[in-house]
């Protein structure tokens, strides 16, 4: 939408000083390096963030090298070091989180935008937007006290009876659990999604509904079959958006999941994250290797977001062949 | 896509008020002093389980000597460590002694004092049992290893006759964080399991056997009081404050002890004997009746040159006066005070500061 610059007031005065001064006097140009500043050091930012986890994760990364990743154990004592379950606890407390909050997200938005009449729609947009907005040890703290006694007691048992023969629902049950921690992260995301989802279904031009609805589509089936596939990238945004707050989400997950560095099959046990055990262990991390193999952990954090989000550019690419509108 | 404004401003507002909230919390000497500025600011950084002590001593030395403002950071104790190595702090801070690689990274000599004492006592949630229990060494060390796994274990029923326990499986729940209180009672582990030794070991977090993490005292306290079955360690002062139930367990002589600030005490007495000149010891498991067996000291870090001479004499000033009137504060704030021996020998061992 930024390509099309508005060529009428360049008419060109002679002169090198005579152009730099009008083109001062348009502010084009000091808006151009104001802007372009503002970007590159958004870009500098990132890659000196790399470049110092790269240069301070030097000893494990020797060390260890690509076992880094395939390593199941995590002893500061002995100094072994691998990051696979803190993997494999962000990428399925993640996951979860998105099965959740995906539907939940999508379908209230659905009917914020469409169907539900304005006043309530915003009303009810503002009470979301607040809810983006609270802290994220507030959710650890509702988490363990209100969450995970009722996971305890009736969820988390009512599961075991009736899906039991499933791996996911095996073991004793502790409350704390890879489920707890993927349900606390489904609320805290959630609010991303609809904000977001909503946002772009509004934007999608009302023409695009009259249409359906004058070849007569019912309203579900021009919102569901119309609506929803025009404003799909947007929708994949905020998806994506909600799964980078969930990857690095630290506080309140670290409240609720346990704490234990052990791949399970089971959501009932206990299991561990990259940025809960960052949190967790680096101020009391005695000894370079161990702090450097925080560190690490860090960028291994970083390159998973990094994937994710390629992954996500992938999705939107192939998904937008025919015509959507952009939130 | 766009955010909404009222969304972004939310955030905006959120975080401002969080960033005011942490400058406040953060400047101590912002808010209430409103006295001139002092001439001399001595930094400090480290360990988080001495710090209400500490901002105490501070505050009243504050009042005593107006010129002088000792700023400690809460950092823990690895930063304390890191800190007075990389010298950007006047004195530093530990849970736990520096180790000798640590040492010899040192520019200058790093000399340890022992300031006050703290303890880790086990509590448990066993449905139907709420007076005090009592666990010998080989319980703990058997429950932490994963091998005593049901409270209708004999071992755990022998220590405690008359007490009928349940068939319920043990849950064990350690901190999460790394912390000064999980390297006393690995420490302790270690020192009274050989088992425990070779397999897991001590530092501020290790690779636990078994069990649930909860971050902070107040994280294990909470999962404790959660789950039936279970067992975890807190601070001595966070049960006494949190007026939680605690086990007793036995000392090296074969008594089982209760901590209290007496019994940590005792355990310090007891170790003071064999005390190197450095004062880096670790005094769980210590000798004496009396003695409660998983206590530590906690350290301030000091360099043993200090080249301003203003900033020497009031380190040095501070410690002479943290050692007779200092210590006449540490109870009212559930801390174990040091016994005499350790003060007379820190005290001849400040001269070490030049």
């Amino acid at each position: 939408m930024a390509d099309t610059p508005i060529t009428a007031a360049r008419t060109r005065p002679s002169g090198r000083v005579g152009q730099f001064i009008h083109r001062l006097r348009g502010g084009d140009e000091v808006a151009h390096l104001i802007t372009l500043m503002c970007a590159a050091s958004i870009i500098a930012v990132t890659v000196m963030l790399v470049y110092q986890l790269y240069i301070n994760s030097s000893l494990p990364r020797h060390k260890f090298g690509f076992e880094f990743f395939l390593g199941r154990t995590w002893d500061p004592v002995s100094g072994d070091f691998g990051a696979l379950p803190f993997i494999y606890g962000t990428l399925v407390s993640s996951a979860l989180a998105l099965l959740l909050a995906v539907p939940l997200g999508v379908g209230a938005a659905v009917f914020l935008s469409e169907l539900a009449p304005p006043r309530i729609s915003t009303a009810t947009t503002f009470v979301i937007e607040l809810l983006a907005a609270v802290p994220s040890v507030i959710y650890g703290l509702l988490g363990i006290f209100v969450l995970i006694p009722i996971l305890r007691k009736p969820v988390m048992p009512f599961l075991k009876h009736t899906l039991g023969f499933l791996p996911l629902f095996k073991g004793p049950i502790y409350g704390v659990s890879m489920l707890a921690a993927g349900v606390v992260l489904a609320i805290m995301i959630v609010p991303f999604i609809i904000s977001v989802s909503r946002e772009v279904l509004l934007a999608v031009p009302v023409e695009q509904r009259e249409a359906a609805l004058g070849l007569g589509a019912t309203k579900w089936e021009s919102t569901w079959q119309i609506v929803v596939p025009f404003a799909r990238v947007g929708i994949f945004a905020s998806i994506f958006l909600a799964l980078a707050r969930a990857l690095g989400e630290t506080m309140a997950v670290t409240m609720v999941i346990g704490n234990d560095p052990k791949i399970s099959a089971s959501l009932f046990a206990p299991g561990y994250s990259i940025a809960a055990v960052i949190a967790n262990e680096f101020t009391e991390a005695t000894g370079d290797l161990y702090l450097q193999a925080l560190i690490e952990l860090g960028l291994v954090l970083f390159l998973l977001t990094i994937l994710i989000n390629g992954l996500a550019r992938l999705v939107i690419i192939a998904t937008t062949q025919k015509g959507a509108a952009r939130g | 896509m766009k955010l909404k404004l009222p969304l972004l401003g939310l955030v905006l507002g959120a975080a401002l008020f969080a960033a005011g909230m942490i400058t406040i919390v953060d400047s101590p000497s912002a808010a209430p002093a409103p006295s001139p500025a002092p001439a001399i600011l001595i930094n400090g950084a480290g360990a988080t389980f001495p710090y209400p002590m500490y901002s105490k001593w501070f505050d009243e030395y504050h009042k005593l000597h107006p010129d002088l403002q000792f700023n400690y950071q809460s950092i823990g104790s690895g930063g304390g460590i890191r800190q007075i190595l990389a010298g950007t702090v006047d004195f530093g801070a530990s849970d736990g002694p520096m180790t000798d690689d640590q040492l010899k990274q040192a520019k200058v000599k790093i000399l340890h004092f022992p300031t006050v004492l703290g303890a880790d006592v086990p509590t448990y949630n066993i449905p139907g049992i709420n007076q005090e229990l009592n666990f010998t060494p080989d319980v703990l060390a058997g429950i932490f290893l994963g091998k005593i796994t049901n409270w209708n274990d004999k071992a755990i029923a022998s220590a405690n006759p008359g007490v009928k326990f349940p068939d319920l499986d043990i849950v064990v729940v350690h901190r999460s964080d790394g912390s000064g209180t999980t390297y006393i009672w690995v420490d302790y582990l270690s020192k009274i399991s050989p088992e425990w030794k070779t397999k897991v070991g001590t530092n501020t977090s290790v690779n636990w056997p078994v069990g649930l993490g909860g971050k902070g005292n107040e994280g294990v306290s909470g999962l404790v009081k959660q789950q039936p079955g279970s067992l975890g360690y807190v601070e001595l002062i966070y049960a006494i404050q949190n007026h939680m139930t605690y086990g007793k367990v036995r000392n090296s002589s074969g008594a089982f002890v209760k901590a209290d600030l007496a019994s940590v005490t005792a355990a310090a007495a007891g170790a003071a004997k064999s005390m190197p000149d450095d004062f880096r010891v670790s005094i769980t498991n210590a000798p004496g009746k009396e003695a409660y067996p998983i206590s530590s000291f906690t350290w301030l870090l000091v360099p043993s040159k200090i080249d301003d001479p203003t900033k020497k004499k009031a380190i040095v000033d501070f410690l002479h006066w943290m050692l007779k009137d200092g210590q006449g504060m540490v109870e009212a704030l559930s801390y174990a005070k040091l016994p005499k021996e350790v003060v007379a020998k820190e005290t001849k061992a400040i001269s070490l500061v030049m």
